[in-house]
């Protein structure tokens, strides 16, 4: 079928139970540019890219390009020659694909012709004409592991500086390096470089077993451990031609909501405690250590690591287990309206949150922003949530999601998201536990030969997405998993700018965004 | 200010006395405040640097600062600067385009220079192992007194890595 009113591409859709995605070929660089221009036209957004070495089969390369659109996502393939692959640069339609396809450049070695050619991923721990993805890389050259000059956009002007922060960040949380431009404290321009957290894990994948597959995509961003692996699990069974039973399907969902909350009250407190309120981090670190324990309780660990596997889920709950989940719902619903109400009628707090940190909805589309970030800007986009041409997939057709928005784009907007989106996941995880499906809750799956498959799952930042293309044997020949930071770092850039230096940890926190999950 | 403060008279106070150790002995936690200013004569300041994880390690660190482990109320302060830092609280692995600047941060740390690596990637390297872009272990890079594993490892066990440190440097 055709998809974004562009007839060259003949798109079919995916099997199985994930969230709907259509798979096309481009037969050439151009027509897929064209694609992507008439994808931008009717409202879509870039959500991932990646290239992929099948030299070992005796082609070339491949990319793989997907953009989330009204129904739901596109996922472009197009095929490369061995020799010096290129395609034509898609940031002049999309902006957030500069990132993506200069990381594709250094993992292996397909090129964007024109654009940003600067380095995203390497930095200087092994050479630019060594690409890790390509099957005969064999082990990395001896490479002094020298920090390479990054060529920043310069800010000119009289009182211009500029102000470098990290890789190691004041606080407890991961490396990145943030170039402040400013004058006096007023911030004229943000750059950021990321890539210090990227440890290989997309070459871990490359022919591991499925399982191990499972293992390493929950440690992707261990904050969305459960998004990762469902994502992983739904591109898995659709290249298997697989599908979790009901039961499990109801607990993955049960497990998202709860990895949901747990970092929504996390967020929450930061954001109080970057505001100089401590009581509201102390409150809200104390509600999400109980959350986090009853995961403990009921599912063996804190944050849920590995419960979520190829096939449905790896543990049942009992009865009594579906009641301690209500029953916790129900205190967490007190204890967060009561502190809503706290923060509300802080007035320094809310001084600290109104009109800090904008992006309006315009500039969310521009950047391909999805989630949590996207919704605080007004955009009516939920993975699990209805709307006009898109249905979610199961369990969440069922549940009639209400997505949380707010129009005002800024530090408040994205609290009060989070406020509403911890309610409206107390309200999804009852309803899951008073209807869990009786059954198994795991299905054997077994590899197919040359199978793929894209999963897309709603965390709580945004859309998880992960590719998955399996080779002969039935192991992994690529795994690329993405994360919704991609296109949301870009846009913390830009919310920073009517700003001061001092409000950026508060807009930071408001995103809270991933660098392990973009930097792999 | 009056339901603010009604709020947290409401909450009491949540830190746990007797929390379970491994060796059976009781109110560890709280005698850790005690032990502290016995060695080093002060509190104890740390500095976490965070040189590959996916960021369930920070996630645990941050919960040794909610009100049941109480971290910082037994004199134990995370620092933004090396410099000002006992401890290094390090997770991993250890990713090339980290190693410098752990370095950096290991060279600026003043005596006693503890380090206490967290998690098993910090441990062992973990499910990522050394590789074209991991250096692998904290201890592959800088040296490490204290392993506490897990993945991640729960609040507890980092506390009791950082007293078992501490002991060691006694």
């Amino acid at each position: 079928m055709q998809l974004c009113s562009f007839p060259a591409i003949d798109f079919s859709r995916q099997q199985g139970v994930g969230a709907p995605v259509w798979h096309g070929r481009a037969a050439s660089g151009g027509e897929l540019h064209e694609f992507a221009l008439a994808a931008k036209e009717v409202g879509a957004r870039i959500t991932a890219i990646w290239g992929a070495d099948r030299r070992a089969r005796g082609e070339g390369f491949r990319l793989h390009c997907v953009f989330g659109i009204e129904a739901g996502h596109a996922w472009v393939s197009l095929d490369l020659p061995a020799e010096a692959p290129c395609y034509p640069d898609l940031a002049d339609v999309f902006t957030a694909a500069n990132r993506m396809q200069r990381a594709t450049r250094d993992m292996v070695g397909i090129a964007n012709a024109g654009g940003d050619q600067r380095p995203w991923l390497r930095h200087g721990g092994w050479p630019a004409d060594w690409y890790p993805l390509r099957h005969d890389a064999g082990d990395a050259p001896e490479f002094a592991n020298r920090p390479t000059d990054y060529d920043f956009v310069k800010v000119g002007g009289e009182g211009a500086h500029e102000i470098p922060v990290g890789p190691i960040h004041a606080g407890i949380i991961e490396p990145g390096h943030f170039r402040f431009s400013v004058v006096g404290e007023r911030v004229l321009r943000l750059e950021q470089r990321l890539g210090y957290q990227h440890k290989g894990v997309e070459k871990l994948f490359i022919g591991a077993d499925i399982a191990r597959g499972a293992q390493l995509v929950g440690r992707v961003s261990g904050d969305s451990a459960c998004a990762y692996a469902w994502a992983y699990a739904d591109a898995v069974e659709a290249a298997c031609g697989a599908a979790a039973p009901p039961r499990g399907l109801a607990l993955r969902a049960l497990m998202l909501e709860r990895e949901r909350v747990a970092n929504h009250l996390g967020d929450l407190g930061a954001l109080g405690n970057d505001a100089a309120f401590a009581f509201g981090l102390t409150q809200f670190l104390r509600l999400k250590e109980d959350w986090v324990r009853l995961n403990a309780t009921l599912f063996g660990h804190r944050f849920l690591f590995d419960r979520i596997v190829p096939g449905g889920v790896a543990c049942d709950i009992d009865a009594a287990g579906l009641a301690a989940i209500v029953e916790q719902c129900g205190t967490i619903e007190i204890a967060v309206k009561e502190l809503r109400e706290l923060y509300d009628e802080h007035s320094g707090l809310q001084d600290r949150f109104v009109t800090t940190g904008i992006i309006d909805s315009d500039l969310a589309r521009e950047l391909s922003l999805s989630g949590m970030a996207a919704r605080a800007t007004g955009m009516l986009l939920d993975g699990r949530a209805h709307r006009q041409g898109y249905t979610p997939p199961a369990p969440y057709t069922a549940l009639g999601v209400r997505p949380a928005t707010d129009e005002r784009g800024d530090v408040a907007a994205r609290v009060a998201v989070r406020f509403d989106e911890i309610f409206e996941s107390l309200r999804l995880l009852r309803l899951l536990a008073v209807g869990m499906p009786v059954g198994e809750f795991l299905t054997d799956v077994a590899p197919v030969a040359n199978g793929a498959g894209l999963g897309v799952v709603e965390g709580w930042r945004g859309e998880v997405v992960v590719g998955v293309e399996l080779d002969a044997e039935g192991r992994l020949a690529r795994v690329h998993p993405h994360d919704p930071s991609w296109q949301a770092w870009p846009a913390l850039e830009f919310a920073v700018l009517r700003d001061i230096v001092p409000d950026f940890p508060l807009i930071n926190k408001s995103f809270n965004l991933s660098y392990s999950g973009v930097d792999l | 200010m009056i339901p603010l403060l009604r709020h947290i008279f409401r909450t009491g106070i949540l830190t746990e006395p007797e929390l379970p150790v491994a060796d059976g002995a009781q109110r560890e936690v709280e005698r850790l405040h005690d032990e502290l200013l016995g060695i080093l004569g002060r509190a104890l300041t740390i500095r976490e640097v965070d040189a590959g994880s996916c960021n369930a390690c920070e996630l645990e660190v941050h919960a040794m600062n909610n009100p049941y482990y109480n971290l910082e109320g037994h004199g134990i302060k995370f620092v933004a600067s090396p410099r000002h830092a006992d401890m290094l609280l390090v997770s991993g692995p250890v990713t090339k385009n980290m190693e410098n600047a752990l370095l950096r941060a290991y060279e600026c740390t003043p005596d006693p220079k503890l380090v206490v690596a967290i998690g098993d990637c910090g441990c062992d390297a973990g499910v990522f192992g050394k590789s074209y872009a991991s250096c692998g272990a904290v201890s592959d890079v800088v040296p490490v007194d204290v392993r506490v594993p897990g993945c991640p490892p729960t609040p507890l066990a980092m506390m009791q890595g950082i007293l078992a440190a501490v002991r060691k440097a006694k």
